[in-house]
Protein backbone atom coordinates (compact mmCIF):
# COMPACT_ATOMS: atom_id res chain seq x y z
CA UNK A 1 0.00 0.00 0.00
CA UNK A 2 1.32 3.32 -0.85
CA UNK A 3 -0.20 6.97 -0.44
CA UNK A 4 1.63 9.90 -1.56
CA UNK A 5 0.16 13.40 -1.12
CA UNK A 6 2.22 15.98 -3.16
CA UNK A 7 2.13 19.20 -4.91
CA UNK A 8 4.49 18.26 -7.63
CA UNK A 9 3.06 16.67 -10.83
CA UNK A 10 3.05 12.58 -11.62
CA UNK A 11 3.89 10.65 -14.06
CA UNK A 12 0.65 8.26 -14.91
CA UNK A 13 2.28 5.79 -17.10
CA UNK A 14 5.24 5.52 -15.16
CA UNK A 15 3.64 5.15 -11.76
CA UNK A 16 0.71 2.66 -13.47
CA UNK A 17 3.63 0.78 -15.02
CA UNK A 18 5.82 0.22 -12.05
CA UNK A 19 2.50 -0.18 -10.16
CA UNK A 20 1.20 -3.05 -12.36
CA UNK A 21 4.81 -5.02 -12.84
CA UNK A 22 6.38 -8.06 -11.24
CA UNK A 23 3.27 -9.40 -9.67
CA UNK A 24 2.40 -12.91 -10.66
CA UNK A 25 0.30 -13.83 -8.70
CA UNK A 26 -2.45 -10.64 -9.83
CA UNK A 27 -4.69 -11.07 -12.60
CA UNK A 28 -6.28 -7.59 -12.81
CA UNK A 29 -4.45 -3.89 -12.51
CA UNK A 30 -7.43 -1.11 -11.95
CA UNK A 31 -6.24 2.74 -12.82
CA UNK A 32 -8.07 5.74 -12.59
CA UNK A 33 -7.16 9.06 -12.82
CA UNK A 34 -8.61 12.42 -12.22
CA UNK A 35 -8.03 15.25 -14.79
CA UNK A 36 -8.72 19.00 -13.82
CA UNK A 37 -11.74 19.52 -16.51
CA UNK A 38 -12.12 23.00 -18.25
CA UNK A 39 -15.86 24.57 -18.08
CA UNK A 40 -16.18 23.60 -21.45
CA UNK A 41 -15.32 27.26 -22.65
CA UNK A 42 -12.01 27.82 -22.08
CA UNK A 43 -13.11 29.89 -19.12
CA UNK A 44 -11.13 28.17 -16.26
CA UNK A 45 -7.89 29.38 -15.76
CA UNK A 46 -6.68 26.94 -13.07
CA UNK A 47 -7.60 25.00 -10.45
CA UNK A 48 -6.06 25.19 -6.60
CA UNK A 49 -6.68 22.37 -3.93
CA UNK A 50 -6.30 22.84 -0.49
CA UNK A 51 -5.55 20.21 2.36
CA UNK A 52 -5.24 19.42 5.77
CA UNK A 53 -1.65 18.67 6.20
CA UNK A 54 -1.31 16.00 9.19
CA UNK A 55 -5.05 14.53 8.39
CA UNK A 56 -4.81 14.13 4.67
CA UNK A 57 -2.30 11.30 4.58
CA UNK A 58 -4.13 9.43 7.32
CA UNK A 59 -7.41 9.97 6.18
CA UNK A 60 -6.39 8.60 3.04
CA UNK A 61 -4.27 5.70 4.71
CA UNK A 62 -7.49 4.73 6.61
CA UNK A 63 -9.45 4.69 3.05
CA UNK A 64 -7.07 2.43 1.95
CA UNK A 65 -7.11 -0.21 4.59
CA UNK A 66 -10.47 -0.29 4.38
CA UNK A 67 -10.57 -1.25 0.84
CA UNK A 68 -7.86 -4.29 1.78
CA UNK A 69 -9.83 -5.00 4.23
CA UNK A 70 -13.12 -5.61 2.35
CA UNK A 71 -11.96 -6.68 -0.92
CA UNK A 72 -8.96 -9.28 -2.14
CA UNK A 73 -6.48 -7.51 -3.19
CA UNK A 74 -2.78 -7.97 -3.53
CA UNK A 75 -2.09 -3.80 -3.73
CA UNK A 76 -3.32 -0.24 -3.38
CA UNK A 77 -2.04 3.25 -4.99
CA UNK A 78 -3.12 6.96 -4.18
CA UNK A 79 -1.42 9.64 -5.52
CA UNK A 80 -3.43 12.91 -4.92
CA UNK A 81 -1.89 16.72 -5.49
CA UNK A 82 -2.36 19.64 -3.66
CA UNK A 83 -1.87 23.03 -5.03
CA UNK A 84 -2.31 25.30 -8.36
CA UNK A 85 -2.98 22.72 -11.53
CA UNK A 86 -3.94 23.89 -14.93
CA UNK A 87 -6.85 22.17 -17.07
CA UNK A 88 -5.54 19.17 -18.34
CA UNK A 89 -2.91 18.09 -15.52
CA UNK A 90 -3.94 15.57 -13.53
CA UNK A 91 -5.15 15.85 -10.07
CA UNK A 92 -4.81 12.59 -8.46
CA UNK A 93 -4.65 8.67 -9.48
CA UNK A 94 -5.62 5.42 -8.00
CA UNK A 95 -4.51 1.92 -8.79
CA UNK A 96 -5.40 -1.48 -7.27
CA UNK A 97 -4.17 -4.67 -7.82
CA UNK A 98 -6.45 -8.04 -7.32
CA UNK A 99 -6.30 -11.58 -8.03
CA UNK A 100 -9.33 -10.98 -10.31
CA UNK A 101 -10.69 -7.81 -11.75
CA UNK A 102 -14.30 -7.62 -10.13
CA UNK A 103 -12.21 -7.17 -6.84
CA UNK A 104 -9.76 -4.52 -8.40
CA UNK A 105 -12.90 -2.41 -9.91
CA UNK A 106 -15.13 -2.41 -7.15
CA UNK A 107 -11.95 -1.82 -5.05
CA UNK A 108 -11.17 1.21 -7.13
CA UNK A 109 -14.79 3.14 -7.26
CA UNK A 110 -14.61 2.91 -3.49
CA UNK A 111 -11.92 4.42 -2.95
CA UNK A 112 -13.02 7.16 -5.29
CA UNK A 113 -16.11 7.08 -3.51
CA UNK A 114 -14.52 7.61 -0.14
CA UNK A 115 -11.83 10.13 -1.12
CA UNK A 116 -14.42 12.31 -2.61
CA UNK A 117 -16.31 13.01 0.69
CA UNK A 118 -14.20 12.03 3.34
CA UNK A 119 -10.36 13.05 2.42
CA UNK A 120 -9.77 16.96 3.49
CA UNK A 121 -9.41 18.36 -0.12
CA UNK A 122 -11.23 21.36 -0.89
CA UNK A 123 -11.21 22.85 -4.68
CA UNK A 124 -11.32 26.18 -5.52
CA UNK A 125 -12.09 27.24 -9.12
CA UNK A 126 -10.14 30.48 -10.78
CA UNK A 127 -11.91 31.35 -13.81
CA UNK A 128 -10.28 33.56 -16.75
CA UNK A 129 -12.74 36.35 -15.59
CA UNK A 130 -10.41 36.51 -11.95
CA UNK A 131 -13.26 35.47 -10.40
CA UNK A 132 -12.65 32.25 -7.80
CA UNK A 133 -15.58 30.14 -6.38
CA UNK A 134 -14.95 27.29 -3.86
CA UNK A 135 -16.59 23.96 -5.99
CA UNK A 136 -19.33 22.98 -3.71
CA UNK A 137 -20.22 18.98 -2.37
CA UNK A 138 -22.28 17.33 -4.40
CA UNK A 139 -25.24 15.52 -3.06
CA UNK A 140 -24.54 12.38 -5.48
CA UNK A 141 -21.34 12.23 -3.98
CA UNK A 142 -22.75 11.72 -0.56
CA UNK A 143 -25.12 9.83 -1.58
CA UNK A 144 -22.57 7.41 -3.47
CA UNK A 145 -21.01 6.20 0.15
CA UNK A 146 -24.17 4.77 0.59
CA UNK A 147 -23.83 1.79 -1.80
CA UNK A 148 -20.79 0.42 0.12
CA UNK B 1 -5.93 24.11 22.29
CA UNK B 2 -5.34 25.01 18.47
CA UNK B 3 -8.43 25.74 16.26
CA UNK B 4 -7.92 25.45 12.25
CA UNK B 5 -9.99 26.37 9.35
CA UNK B 6 -10.02 25.37 5.71
CA UNK B 7 -11.54 26.87 2.50
CA UNK B 8 -14.34 28.92 2.76
CA UNK B 9 -14.49 28.78 6.38
CA UNK B 10 -10.61 30.34 6.48
CA UNK B 11 -11.39 33.47 3.89
CA UNK B 12 -14.65 33.95 6.23
CA UNK B 13 -12.87 33.84 9.81
CA UNK B 14 -9.69 35.54 7.96
CA UNK B 15 -7.10 33.65 9.20
CA UNK B 16 -5.55 29.70 9.03
CA UNK B 17 -5.24 28.52 12.70
CA UNK B 18 -5.33 29.98 16.67
CA UNK B 19 -4.93 28.78 19.65
CA UNK B 20 -8.24 29.38 21.81
CA UNK B 21 -7.87 28.38 25.27
CA UNK B 22 -11.79 27.56 26.63
CA UNK B 23 -13.49 24.92 28.98
CA UNK B 24 -16.17 23.83 26.19
CA UNK B 25 -16.66 20.34 26.62
CA UNK B 26 -18.32 19.76 23.01
CA UNK B 27 -17.66 20.91 19.59
CA UNK B 28 -21.06 22.96 19.65
CA UNK B 29 -20.40 24.07 22.81
CA UNK B 30 -16.80 25.15 21.12
CA UNK B 31 -19.03 26.60 18.07
CA UNK B 32 -21.22 28.92 20.58
CA UNK B 33 -17.88 30.40 22.10
CA UNK B 34 -16.63 31.77 19.02
CA UNK B 35 -19.99 32.70 17.26
CA UNK B 36 -20.53 35.03 20.37
CA UNK B 37 -17.13 36.32 19.66
CA UNK B 38 -17.29 38.65 16.45
CA UNK B 39 -19.49 38.76 13.64
CA UNK B 40 -17.17 37.00 10.85
CA UNK B 41 -17.48 34.02 13.33
CA UNK B 42 -21.13 34.11 13.78
CA UNK B 43 -21.35 34.34 9.96
CA UNK B 44 -19.16 31.78 9.18
CA UNK B 45 -20.79 29.02 12.04
CA UNK B 46 -24.43 30.30 10.98
CA UNK B 47 -25.42 26.94 8.92
CA UNK B 48 -23.85 23.93 10.48
CA UNK B 49 -24.95 21.96 8.24
CA UNK B 50 -22.53 23.52 5.46
CA UNK B 51 -19.87 22.59 7.55
CA UNK B 52 -17.59 19.29 8.87
CA UNK B 53 -15.37 19.02 12.08
CA UNK B 54 -12.38 17.04 12.90
CA UNK B 55 -11.17 16.49 16.68
CA UNK B 56 -7.49 15.54 16.63
CA UNK B 57 -7.37 15.03 13.09
CA UNK B 58 -10.44 12.49 13.22
CA UNK B 59 -13.98 13.33 11.62
CA UNK B 60 -16.38 13.64 14.29
CA UNK B 61 -19.77 15.32 14.53
CA UNK B 62 -20.56 18.79 16.48
CA UNK B 63 -21.86 17.02 19.94
CA UNK B 64 -18.46 15.37 19.95
CA UNK B 65 -16.36 15.59 23.24
CA UNK B 66 -13.41 18.02 23.06
CA UNK B 67 -11.93 17.22 26.50
CA UNK B 68 -8.36 16.76 26.67
CA UNK B 69 -8.09 17.69 22.44
CA UNK B 70 -5.29 18.99 21.00
CA UNK B 71 -6.72 20.37 17.92
CA UNK B 72 -10.26 21.14 16.27
CA UNK B 73 -10.92 22.02 12.21
CA UNK B 74 -13.92 23.31 10.76
CA UNK B 75 -14.21 23.13 7.12
CA UNK B 76 -16.93 22.76 4.38
CA UNK B 77 -17.72 19.20 2.93
CA UNK B 78 -14.61 18.07 1.38
CA UNK B 79 -14.09 17.73 -2.50
CA UNK B 80 -11.42 15.63 -3.26
CA UNK B 81 -10.76 13.27 -6.15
Amino acid sequence: MRIVVQDAPFDFGAEAEAFASGRHDMGAIVTFTGVVRDFGNGGLDAMEIEHYPGMTQKALEAIAAEAVTRWSLGDVLVIHRYGRMEPGEKIMMVATAAPHRKDAFEAAEYLMDYLKSRAPFWKKEHATTGETSWVAAKDEDEDALTRW
Amino acid sequence: MNVLYFAWVRERIGIPKETVTTDAETVADLVAELRAREDRYDLAFSDLSALRVAVDQELTDFDASIKGAREVAFFPPMTGG
